[in-house]
């Protein structure tokens, strides 16, 4: 079998615990791949270590046990073909956009010239559409524009993979609405491949085409991955009236509610097989309704209402 | 209608000026007791003996003190009669000199400090025991080793400005922010190229705060050691008219001394508005 473009094998990160004796383990044993061009999200409560995958994705963060092959080169260090777009902005305060955005472009072509590296910069602030702020400073920005320059910074690097760690929980309801947008939009445009922690079920339906879900910490596993069963061309306004929407939602609602809690509470259900066991939720009436898992066995005992078992 | 805080200010702190001179001049103005006395014994003792003229001048004296330097601050009639402009430039040559010496060495062992929890925590020690220590009492030892009254005030400079600079940028250097720092990271940013366009600017205000507090001790500090070591500069010139009982020269170099800590204040707040950075 050939291996998928980012393949998590067998991670496993421990920290050391408050008393500084023993070990914490958030996660324990993860296998789950994403392909290329796949916008994946991954979805669960503060502390299953949603944030800690990202950052050994990124190569900021090593694991206890297991690796990550992303590319088709292992990841044991940060690189320019995975770029992050951090949950703070994390732009640097005494530059202009302009400036962050060059900064990562002279980075990723130390050979370039001066007007080279401006309007490579310049090109993706105006496909956030910044053209125009290029020379505020971050303070002189709003938290959403804040967030654009940190998108264009990232998307400037033209990575392979782009990471981003819950990119809008900082933000007000309408500008992460904006944002989500944006994101879509580019997305129509770069097909990159994108991997996306979030603790926003709404957002992980409209921008995901996976969406891995992770029970409670410690020793948090994926316990299912839910394909999304919308349509690709979807947008924030009508996500509601699509017949798909209400059992996702539904699944993703009930998986965090209830079971992530009652799954870690019950580690003995973790299923023998290394791969998550992959899960589409669809409008009872779709007569090609199925919940598969890898196995071909149903996925787990405790389907919603709303999602059909074949 | 109120005038804006500005005038008012303006206005209170010229009347405190005015009621400051006004009480000066009242309390050096009142004569004592006149003594007869054989007048070439009087032309000896000066005013204050023969007409109880106060010793300490009035604010008049010491106006036409300062107007007389101004006109004239440049010219030398020998060792010991010198332009106050020419004692000052001495005094801020051996400041600057010392305080850049101190620049040169506090900034980047600072960074090593503040990068390396290592040394942080070797360096600790030493740096808490010489800290404390008055910049005056290496004095004698730097006269002794170094055999140069001159250099030895530089030297003192040195040490007195090393330590608020080295702590400073130690500080503002450990406390980068990680996002920063990951951020250089993920761009694959080389150690160099990190320090110079993340720590440094990121640091640079807290820097800046240390080379601040370092340039008014190094102002306090060099109108003693020049009373150590004598020979120019305006501690040697306060030293000198105190020695030739010339009061009203005292004043004058005080109030040159404050203007000259003043502006040195002032250029480093300049800097400091260039460099520092809205969050």
């Amino acid at each position: 079998m050939q291996k998928p473009f980012i393949s998590v094998e067998g991670l496993t990160r421990r920290f050391p615990d408050a008393s500084g004796k023993g070990t914490l383990t958030v996660f324990e044993d993860l296998w789950f791949g994403v392909e290329e061009g796949e916008f994946a999200c991954v979805i669960g409560h503060s502390g299953c270590g949603k944030s800690t995958i990202l950052n050994v994705l990124a190569g900021l963060d090593s694991p206890t046990e297991g690796s990550i092959v992303a590319a088709g080169k292992h990841v044991d260090g940060p690189s320019l073909d995975r770029a992050v777009i951090f949950q703070g902005h994390a732009l640097m305060p005494w530059l202009t956009a302009l400036a962050n955005v060059e900064l990562a472009v002279s980075s990723r072509h130390p050979k370039w010239s001066t007007q080279q590296v401006r309007d490579h910069a310049m090109k993706y602030l105006a496909l956030v559409h910044l053209d125009g702020s290029e020379d505020k400073k971050p303070a002189q920005l709003s938290g959403g524009m804040k967030q654009r320059v940190g998108i264009a910074r990232a998307l400037s690097l033209e990575p392979r993979i782009l990471l981003m760690d819950e990119p809008f929980s900082a933000l007000d309801a309408l500008t992460r609405g904006a944002l989500q947008d944006e994101v879509l939009s580019i997305r129509s445009k770069i097909k990159q491949t994108i991997f996306m922690i979030t603790h926003d079920v709404d957002e992980a339906l409209l921008l995901a085409d996976k969406i891995f879900l992770m029970t409670n910490g410690p020793k948090a596993w994926v316990a299912e991955v839910v394909e999304n069963t919308l349509p690709k061309e979807r947008s924030r306004t009508d996500l509601h009236k699509l017949p798909n929407y209400y059992p996702m939602r539904n699944h993703l609602i009930e998986f965090l509610v209830t079971r992530s809690r009652e799954l870690a509470l019950n580690p003995g259900q973790r299923p023998k097989e290394r791969m998550p066991p992959i899960v589409r939720p669809m409008a009872i009436f779709n007569p090609v309704a199925a919940v598969t898992s890898e196995a071909g066995k149903p996925a787990h005992p405790m389907q919603p209402g709303s999602a059909s078992v074949a | 209608m109120h005038a804006s805080l500005t005038v008012r200010a303006a206005l209170v702190s010229l009347l405190l000026l005015g009621l400051g001179l006004g009480a000066w001049h009242l309390a050096v103005a009142r004569s004592g007791p006149a003594v007869k006395m054989d007048p070439e014994y009087a032309k000896l003792m000066g005013a204050t003996a023969t007409q109880g003229k106060s010793a300490m001048p009035g604010p008049g004296e010491v106006g036409a003190k300062i107007w007389q330097h101004l006109r004239d601050p440049f010219y030398d009639k020998g060792t010991n009669d010198k332009g106050i402009g020419i004692q000052l430039a001495y005094s801020i040559a051996r400041v600057m000199t010392g305080y850049l010496l101190a620049v040169a060495v506090a900034v980047p062992v600072g960074f090593l400090i503040g990068m390396s929890p290592l040394m942080s925590q070797a360096l600790d020690p030493f740096i808490q025991v010489m800290k404390p220590i008055s910049p005056l009492a290496w004095m004698p030892l730097a006269l002794y080793t170094i055999k140069d009254s001159s250099i030895s005030a530089i030297f003192v400079i040195f040490i007195c400005s090393v330590w608020p600079m080295l702590i400073n940028t130690a500080f503002g250097v450990a406390s980068v922010r990680k996002e920063w720092l990951n951020v250089a990271k993920t761009l694959e940013m080389n150690p160099v190229r990190t320090a110079f366009r993340v720590i440094l600017p990121a640091a640079a205000p807290t820097i800046l705060t240390g080379m601040r507090i370092s340039i008014g001790i190094a102002w306090l500090v060099i109108v003693a050691a020049e009373m150590l070591v004598g020979g120019t500069g305006i501690g040697y010139f306060v030293w000198n008219e105190w020695n030739n009982l010339s009061i009203t020269n005292v004043i004058t170099a005080i109030l040159f001394i404050g203007v000259v800590g003043m502006l040195l204040d002032q250029v480093m707040a300049y800097l400091q508005r260039l460099i520092s950075y809205a969050d």
